[in-house]
């Protein structure tokens, strides 16, 4: 079987600086893929790629077996690529809801946009109980549930995942990986993208570790935990 | 007494106005940061073509009632208006969107420049009467005057902004609109097609200028090339006073500085003891915009919610 995500010899330039490569990397339906590597190693400029905010120097990307290069910015989140961004990228001066509704933005069956909210709802309880507050007045950790939230309501194929622990208290971000957790149990695909290399590689089934803009490994998830070099240079220990 | 209801009401009637505009300002603003300033010239262009086509339906010897003429006249002006707009934004702002915030600004008053030329070498440097065509009913209220016309004007102003506010707030493309005003990026993310977002912005906008110039032109009988230039000024003030990029302070700047500006006028003779008159109306527009400037730079709504944690 194919790949659902087929990344062959990928290569991204802002202005003159190599950002990323040449990288290969796939990623088989319902497997969730761990990206870490240090700040600065190409691991969002990746993912950004990935979507189309950034534009490949070389390489192909084959999504679901076709290449996405000609694809306009907000094409890919109809074809089931969706990001949850760096930072959350919340919209705060909109309700807990209409963030929501956005994330459905390409969809136009209503009934069952109304049936995934409550689903969000179901999984995120706090959301709930805010769903009419404006989201920039939400805790960082409830931002960060608006956004996991509204990137599941494009019903994706591949969910992207950039940093979602950044900012977070430890406690929030253990609650945080238990959704990606719960949402990986549903079956559905995801790339994840963590400075937490030992929080990512516990939840994934296979890693890739990126250098300065090249995978420098690729493995089980179990395999990185366990490998020393990865283990004095990510895991600090 | 009535004087004081007079000139409530004048100011009533002309905020109206300002503030329709201010609108078309502030959405532009709003989702791109940028100060339209041809917006003036659209609302002139709404107002000239109204004229002229209201002249040649009675030039043609249609025989139809004042507001019927009118209606006529403000269906053409509308989508001309809107596909003016959107051929501004697609000519001029969307090449230099990523360019520095200062050249599409210059570009705007450029295309405000070529727009009010435009408008003279078609339309003359004369002021063009607006067509006697509407009745001059006059009704006593409390002391004070108030036309059908003015009724009009208030009434369709209040319609056209509760269904602005219904657009914004309830729509799907409304709630892209203001996605895309926050985070572009992110918005594109979630499939929206900006162009199309900030295109509809013009066309809206737009379609709300043309209306206020027309209602310029029937409340001052005239209308003349370079009358979008201070009505372009004062309603940027207006959307000042408000807090630019608010829509609701739009509203609220907009009946705000007619008010104040029509009560001021009234009482600027009596103020100066005569060597002021009421024809340095013009002066409190200016007067509040650098008042707002120095003291609330935000505007009275301009508060901003907390976007990040």
């Amino acid at each position: 079987m194919n790949p659902l995500l087929d990344i062959k010899d990928l290569k991204v330039a802002y202005g003159g600086i190599h950002a990323v490569k040449g990288i290969d990397l796939n990623i088989n339906k319902g497997e969730l893929v761990a990206l870490i590597g240090a700040n600065g190693a190409g691991k969002s400029t990746t993912l950004k790629t990935l979507v189309g905010m950034v534009k490949p120097a070389g390489g192909e990307i084959l999504f679901d077996g076709k290449p996405t290069a000609r694809l306009a910015p907000y094409d890919y989140v109809g074809k089931g690529l969706v990001l949850v961004p760096e930072g959350r990228g919340i919209f705060g001066r909109l309700t807990v809801e209409e963030n929501l509704q956005m994330g459905a933005y390409v969809r136009n069956d209503k009934a069952d946009i109304a049936n995934d909210i409550d689903r969000v709802f179901s999984l995120f309880p706090r959301l709930k109980e805010r769903r009419s507050q404006l989201a920039g007045t939400l805790s960082g950790g409830e931002q960060q549930m608006v956004a996991i939230g509204r990137a599941m309501m494009s019903r994706p194929k591949l969910l992207l995942l950039d940093e979602p622990s950044m900012g977070l208290a430890p406690i929030i971000v253990q609650k945080i990986f238990e959704i990606i957790r719960m949402i990986a149990a549903e079956g559905v695909t995801m790339l994840l993208v963590e400075q937490n290399a030992k929080l990512a590689l516990q939840t994934a089934d296979r890693g890739y570790v990126m250098e300065s803009g090249r995978i420098t490994l690729a493995d089980s998830a179990a395999n990185l935990l366990a490998n020393e070099k990865i283990q004095q240079a990510y895991l600090g220990e | 007494m009535d004087i004081f209801l007079q000139q409530l009401i004048n100011g009533l009637v002309v905020g109206s106005i300002y503030a329709l505009i201010a609108l078309g300002y502030t959405m532009v603003y709003g989702i791109m940061q940028l100060i339209n300033f041809a917006h003036g010239e659209i609302v002139m262009i709404g107002a000239m073509v109204t004229i002229t086509c209201i002249n040649l339906l009675i030039g043609a010897g249609v025989n139809l009632p004042g507001p019927l003429l009118l209606l006529a006249g403000l269906l053409m002006a509308i989508p001309v208006s809107m596909l003016l707009g959107y051929t501004i934004e697609r000519v001029a702002y969307r090449p230099l969107r990523r360019a520095p915030r200062l050249a599409p600004l210059i570009t705007a008053i450029g295309v405000s420049i070529v727009l009010q030329q435009a408008a003279m070498l078609i339309w003359g440097r004369n002021y063009r009467p607006f067509p006697q065509i509407l009745p001059t009913t006059v009704h006593d209220f409390f002391g004070a005057a108030i036309t059908d016309l003015q009724i009009a004007i208030v009434i369709l102003s209040l319609v056209l902004m509760g269904g602005l506010f219904w657009l914004i707030e309830r729509t799907k493309l409304g709630r892209a609109m203001r996605a895309t005003a926050q985070n572009p990026d992110v918005a594109g993310l979630m499939g929206v097609n900006i162009n199309t977002v900030i295109s509809m912005t013009f066309i809206i906008g737009s379609s709300l200028g043309a209306v206020a110039g027309v209602m310029v032109a029937a409340n001052y009988d005239q209308a003349h090339a370079y009358m979008g230039f201070m009505i372009g000024l004062k309603a940027f003030t207006a959307a000042v006073l408000g807090g630019i990029g608010n829509i609701g302070g739009a509203v609220v700047g907009g009946l705000l500085l007619g008010i104040i500006e029509s009560l001021g006028s009234g009482y600027l003779g009596d103020l100066t003891g005569g060597f002021l008159g009421s024809h340095y109306k013009d002066i409190f527009a200016f007067v509040v915009l650098i008042g707002v400037l120095v003291f609330r730079p935000s505007g009275l709504l301009g508060e901003r919610v907390a976007e990040r944690a």
